[in-house]
């Protein structure tokens, strides 16, 4: 399970240590979120909007998050536990999400 | 105090039994109909007080955010707002919350607030937070929100009473006032508002409620299994298998009943009513025709039990999961699963239930293809054919052959959706795709009596049509296939002679290449109206027409004037041809625009004209003919 932290950072960079885009956790992975919203170079309306939907489902800095589930075709959509609910949402839409790994902390 | 009548609206998050309290409230006063200019539905009803007031209340629907993207959640804010065309604003907004799950509902409080409405606060199923062990201050939290708090248990009909007596002090002190508690500030929030908001709810979450001791266990561990990418997916296809042998395998006996009962009662009016047209017009036409159709309400009843129970049970949104990347390969929104699912048992609740998609594209294509699932309405016509051409043997030890053709021909329907979505997309929308973004609800057990007040929604909307459409429609075929007379010393069959035979006679060249003969051509113009009228239409076709001969059921007549190719192309048509009016009519309502359903209309009928001309000449080459 360990080496699963240790894989690529996503394409945007930037990341700090024990910091991964929701898009690109596995099944297993599970902190609080540090960010949302698109990296600066990706902005835009679609993006402000998917920002505002992923809030309004819950996905807001400080919330816990685990991914629970993945689908069967190249690991896609993810299932996630977002403090007490479950959500279900695609990898793609995912990496709008930095989530900071509890595990790499200690 | 007059009785006048004030005006409740619920509102609240996806999954948090607002239906079913709304259901608790107005028990069976209740009526179903549609928003002045949109589609969406619209459920209202009425209780009366204790002090005999009559209270009108909405059931709008649930939603994250006012922030409104899709119709439906349009109709919620707009309703809210009180902008809503042709309707008065609510008095008192009844906000619902599934009490297990409060952070997201209590932002959306902080954003009814803003509204000024006087409100309550419905914490729902309460019975299973106090099971977890959850705690709530309730008078600390009606405080910090502004609004009276009532726990209720809406499957159980507890706190209905309560909340019932808080709606009408809201409606007093309204009267009283003669205004608003405070004035409408509410706009759009911005990403940073909604950060605020959530930040506030995270406040108020903090100190008032105590998270739960013994939180569910249950729903992870069922998810475990159902949601596994391989034992997840296997369940999800024996499911589908399960549920469409069961519709053959369980509403056999029932349907057998229905014909039995159908043919006696034909054979009693036909000993009470003397020999004639009268006779003619009431057995032949409106009992048999009606009885055709009718004797297919088990099948329907069956496959509806199956969608309301995985609905109500919380797992159609796992299967929109399990489903999304196959859906999404095709171009389609891992929502419009459920749409399509949906349009198993009728087209039209189909497209109307694409109003949850929020993308106007990926609307489009999933109303486009809607049809293209096989609707109850087919099942008349393919268990007819089937049972005329199809053995009725048992292979590999345990499957029904029939079943199998009928799961081919669900398979084929499914196959044809999917890829014509995915050509759509390639050749036209190329643009943007959709987030897919879905909770995935806590797995409830269904309460029988919510699930039977559905099926016998359903099964009043079908009977309704049977009534409505296909009862004229009997009448009407059997008018064109009796008049005119044949003619004096006339040799054929006198339905030769009829406006249907010409009819069907006029048209069948250009379905001769198909394989089709003057019946079926004539079936096909009243099976417009309806699919399953084809099947009363061929039995009226072929009781009139064979009446002196007295040959006995319609799949026996068909099976001797058929060829396996001609009940083959019949059954290619079927699956694809837009054989149903209403069906375009939603389109039109749902798209508002002639375009599209012209554009289904035109892509149907090109795909079923050619596939049932492959299918009849691939039979025909193989021997079949």
């Amino acid at each position: 399970m360990d080496d699963l932290h240790l894989r690529q950072p996503s394409a945007a960079g930037d990341l700090a240590p024990g910091e991964v885009r929701l898009s690109h956790a596995r099944r297993g992975d599970k902190g609080i979120i540090g960010a949302v919203g698109a990296p600066a170079a990706e902005a835009g309306l679609d993006a402000e909007e998917l920002e505002r939907r992923l809030l309004e489902l819950g996905f807001v800095e400080g919330a816990a998050i685990e991914v629970i589930h993945e689908g069967a075709i190249g690991h896609d959509p993810i299932a996630v536990r977002l403090d007490d609910m479950r959500v279900a949402l695609r990898r793609k839409d995912a990496a709008q999400i930095l989530v900071r790994l509890a595990g790499a902390a200690q | 105090m007059s009785a006048a009548s004030a005006r409740v609206a619920l509102v609240g998050n996806p999954n948090s039994g607002k239906t079913a309290l709304f259901n608790a409230l107005t028990g069976s006063h209740q009526k179903v109909a549609n928003y002045a200019g949109v589609t969406v539905e619209k459920k209202e009803g009425t209780i009366t007080t204790a002090s005999g007031r009559v209270v009108s209340v909405l059931d709008l629907p649930g939603t994250y955010s006012l922030r409104a993207r899709s119709p439906d959640e349009a109709v919620t804010r707009d309703a809210i707002l009180g902008q809503l065309k042709g309707e008065t604003p609510p008095d008192v907004v009844v906000c619902v919350a599934d009490a297990t799950n409060l952070r997201l509902v209590l932002r959306l409080i902080l954003e009814l607030r803003q509204v000024g409405r006087p409100m309550v606060l419905a914490l729902n199923m309460f019975d299973i937070a106090q099971r977890q062990g959850l705690r709530i201050d309730l008078e600390g939290l009606s405080r910090d929100i502004g609004a009276p708090i009532v726990t209720t248990v809406a499957t159980r009909k507890r706190g209905i009473e309560d909340l019932v007596a808080q709606i009408e002090a809201k409606v007093e002190a309204l009267a009283a006032s003669g205004r608003l508690e405070a004035a409408n500030t509410w706009h759009e929030p911005s990403p940073a508002e909604i950060r605020q908001a959530h930040a506030e709810a995270q406040q108020i979450m903090k100190a008032h409620v105590r998270p739960a001791e013994r939180p569910d266990t249950l729903t992870g561990k069922i998810d475990g299994v159902l949601l596994h990418p391989v034992a997840g997916l296997a369940i999800l296809l024996s499911l589908l298998f399960v549920m469409f042998q069961a519709v053959f395998a369980w509403a056999g006996p029932l349907m057998d009943g229905i014909e039995g009962g159908i043919g006696a009662l034909g054979g009693l009016v036909a000993t009470v009513l003397p020999d004639g047209l009268l006779q003619s017009l009431i057995v032949d036409g409106l009992i048999a025709g009606v009885g055709s159709v009718l004797v297919f309400l088990p099948q329907i009843l069956i496959l509806f039990l199956f969608i309301i129970l995985l609905e109500d049970f919380g797992y159609m949104a796992r299967a929109a999961f399990l489903m999304d990347k196959i859906m999404g390969g095709a171009g389609l929104h891992g929502r419009a699963f459920i749409p399509l699912l949906s349009s198993f048992a009728c087209a039209i609740p189909g497209v109307m239930a694409t109003r949850v998609i929020d993308s106007k594209r990926d609307r489009l294509t999933t109303i486009m293809v809607a049809p293209l699932m096989t609707c109850s309405a087919r099942i008349p016509v393919y268990t007819l054919i089937i049972a005329a051409f199809i053995p009725n043997q048992t292979v590999w030890g345990f499957a029904s052959l029939q079943g199998l053709v009928m799961f081919g021909l669900y398979v084929a329907g499914i196959t044809s959706a999917l890829a014509i979505s995915f050509i759509a997309r390639r050749l036209f929308w190329r643009g943007q795709v959709e987030p897919f973004l879905m909770e995935l609800p806590t797995y409830k057990t269904p309460d029988p009596k919510s699930v039977l007040r559905n099926l016998w929604q359903r099964a009043a909307i079908f009977m309704n049509r049977a009534g409505r459409i296909i009862l004229p429609l009997m009448v009407l075929i059997w008018v064109l296939s009796t008049f005119p007379y044949p003619p004096e010393g006339a040799t054929g069959p006198a339905i030769d002679y009829s406006f249907a035979g010409q009819l069907g006679h006029l048209l069948h060249p250009l379905f001769a290449p198909i394989g089709f003969n003057w019946q079926m051509t004539v079936a096909l113009i009243p099976g417009m109206a309806a699919r399953e009228v084809a099947v009363g239409a061929l039995g009226t076709v072929y009781a009139v027409a064979n009446a002196e001969e007295q040959v006995g059921t319609l799949a026996g007549a068909l099976s001797a004037d058929w060829s396996l190719a001609m009940g083959l192309a019949f059954l290619t048509w079927y699956v694809f041809a837009p054989q149903c009016a209403p069906t375009l009519a939603v389109v039109k309502r749902e798209t508002n625009s002639w375009l599209w359903p012209s554009v289904m209309f035109a892509y149907m009928i090109t795909l079923a004209y050619l596939a049932a001309m492959g299918v009849y000449h691939g039979a025909v080459a193989l021997g079949w003919g």
